[in-house]
């Protein structure tokens, strides 16, 4: 097996409900070590709820989660519903998954460096002195070098998403996982969040992205999902998709992002 | 006209009762504190058993006089057998043990709930940020949870340092010889209670204002995040932003 298709994660049968609605009904998805999966859908989809399961931010009903070859232990309550098996192992599981926020959710006590050094310290038990060399080169990366010493509340919602990225990707994660990592953004400074992203994606990360960038999506992604109705409802290139527009879902769907721009 | 003489003479003798009156406020304060911890954990715990007799406690303590927990401490449990048989009398059997422990249990029923309402100001993002990165329980609450529960309960937390401050004098109703206890004596003695409280109120007034001076000189080195932005960086537009139309 060649390391291009190596598996990174695999996700199978998701099933997850808040009260009597159910929100993901059967979900599965594979992601090969490289890939950049844009994960596109209308409004309560169930994108970002599948997201949030996949690092067990909401525990899913029924399914399995499967990451670099090691599967999550989930055991069953009395009631029927699914739990971590092990902590530490789902603690282990979350270090190697990178996660972006839409509301960026920085720590608010703690500049931009200590945002950044936090998790290879506490988590990864790094030293001090190599955590701030890793830090200060992302920062770098992410254009806030020189404002490592900020507070969160002192910067753009764009900077503090490229924070956020740099946070991230500090824990060296093996798949990062966006959550509508623009749509907290004003209009003008989407552009600065997606061009990191971008650079990320060149770089050969395996990202998952939900969102409703269409530019990103069928420009950046090797690979699109589209949700509807908690289900999977159609996936492929971004040249078969947005080309071949396989369901009659996904047409109205780009459609009605396109009405939206040209407005 | 006013007798500088006795005024003078009247301020030493209280003063001398300050460090009776200071001990009761600070080991009241930290035993209140640790106790209030305690409470607060098991208030918010989701077990009921853990969180029912939590709130009970904090029912009790801030629904009934502090006076009357500090007469029944002191003149109510001595009459046991079992209290003075048992550790507790080494502490109990004295009228400033009593003092400190009936502050501290009082203050620390409400400590609990400042402690609660800061808890709840913690945004869930940052929570969630923290379990994302795969923090242990144990490393969130220290690193994430507490710095921001800290900051948010600090002002109410003055306002429950300055009640307890003028609660110590109540320690003098079971002789407890702190400074509103050695003013009474001087009356008793003198008749002149105009002179006497008012030099005791002052004394309590100088306290309380180094307690707002310490509390707000914490709020300050804690809470750099809420302040102005640095000065002097140079607010340089970020060159990569480019106009998305």
């Amino acid at each position: 097996m060649s390391t291009q298709f190596q598996t990174a994660l695999s996700v199978a049968n998701i099933h997850k409900a808040f009260g009597a609605t159910q929100v993901l009904k059967g979900i599965s998805l594979d992601a090969h070590k490289g890939d950049v999966i844009s994960i596109l859908g209308a409004s309560g989809s169930g994108k970002s709820t599948f997201l949030r399961c996949i690092n067990l931010l909401e525990t899913p009903d029924e399914g399995s989660i499967v990451l670099d070859g090691e599967a999550i232990e989930m055991k069953r309550h009395r009631d029927g519903r699914l739990l971590p098996g092990n902590r530490r192992q789902v603690e282990a599981m979350r270090s190697k998954l990178g996660m972006v926020f839409q509301s960026f959710n920085l720590w608010s006590h703690m500049t931009v460096l200590q945002n950044v050094i936090e998790g290879p310290m506490r988590v990864l038990k790094r030293s001090r002195a190599e955590c701030v060399e890793e830090a200060e080169a992302l920062l770098h990366k992410v254009g806030l070098y020189e404002r490592r010493d900020y507070y969160p509340a002192h910067l753009s919602g764009g900077q503090q998403q490229r924070v956020a990225i740099a946070r991230a990707l500090a824990m060296n994660p093996q798949v990062m996982l966006f959550d509508e990592p623009t749509s907290a953004l004003d209009p003008e400074l989407v552009g600065e969040v997606l061009r990191v992203m971008r650079s990320l994606a060149e770089e050969g990360r395996t990202m998952l992205v939900v969102t409703h960038e269409m530019g990103f999506a069928r420009h950046v992604s090797n690979r699109v999902v589209f949700m509807q109705g908690g289900q999977i409802d159609c996936q492929g290139s971004p040249a078969d998709l947005f080309e071949g527009l396989p369901t009659e879902r996904f047409r109205q769907f780009v459609s009605s992002h396109q009405q939206r721009n040209a407005e | 006209m006013i007798d500088f003489a006795f005024l003078a003479d009247t301020m030493l003798k209280l003063l001398g009762a300050l460090p009776t009156t200071l001990t009761l406020f600070f080991s009241s304060l930290v035993l209140g504190l640790l106790l209030s911890l305690g409470v607060v954990a098991m208030r918010v715990s989701r077990w009921w058993f853990l969180s029912m007799p939590a709130r009970f406690y904090i029912m009790l303590f801030r629904g009934t006089p502090l006076l009357i927990q500090m007469f029944l401490i002191y003149y109510g449990l001595g009459q046991f057998p079992a209290i003075r048989d048992s550790f507790l009398w080494v502490v109990l059997k004295s009228p400033y043990g009593c003092a400190v422990v009936s502050l501290a249990m009082c203050t620390a029923g409400y400590t609990a709930e400042i402690i609660r309402g800061g808890l709840q100001s913690v945004p869930h993002g940052q929570i969630e940020a923290g379990q994302a990165v795969g923090m242990n329980p144990w490393t969130l609450l220290w690193r994430v949870i507490a710095p921001v529960t800290l900051r948010q309960a600090l002002p109410a937390y003055s306002t429950e340092a300055i009640l307890l401050v003028k609660s110590t004098a109540l320690a003098s109703l079971v002789t407890v010889w702190d400074v509103t206890g050695v003013a009474q004596q001087i009356i008793q003695r003198t008749y002149r209670t105009m002179e006497v409280f008012i030099c005791a109120a002052l004394i309590y007034l100088v306290l309380n204002f180094l307690v707002v001076r310490a509390v707000a000189w914490i709020e300050h080195r804690l809470s750099p995040h809420l302040r102005e932005r640095p000065q002097g960086v140079p607010t340089k537009p970020v060159p990569e932003a480019t106009p998305h139309s």
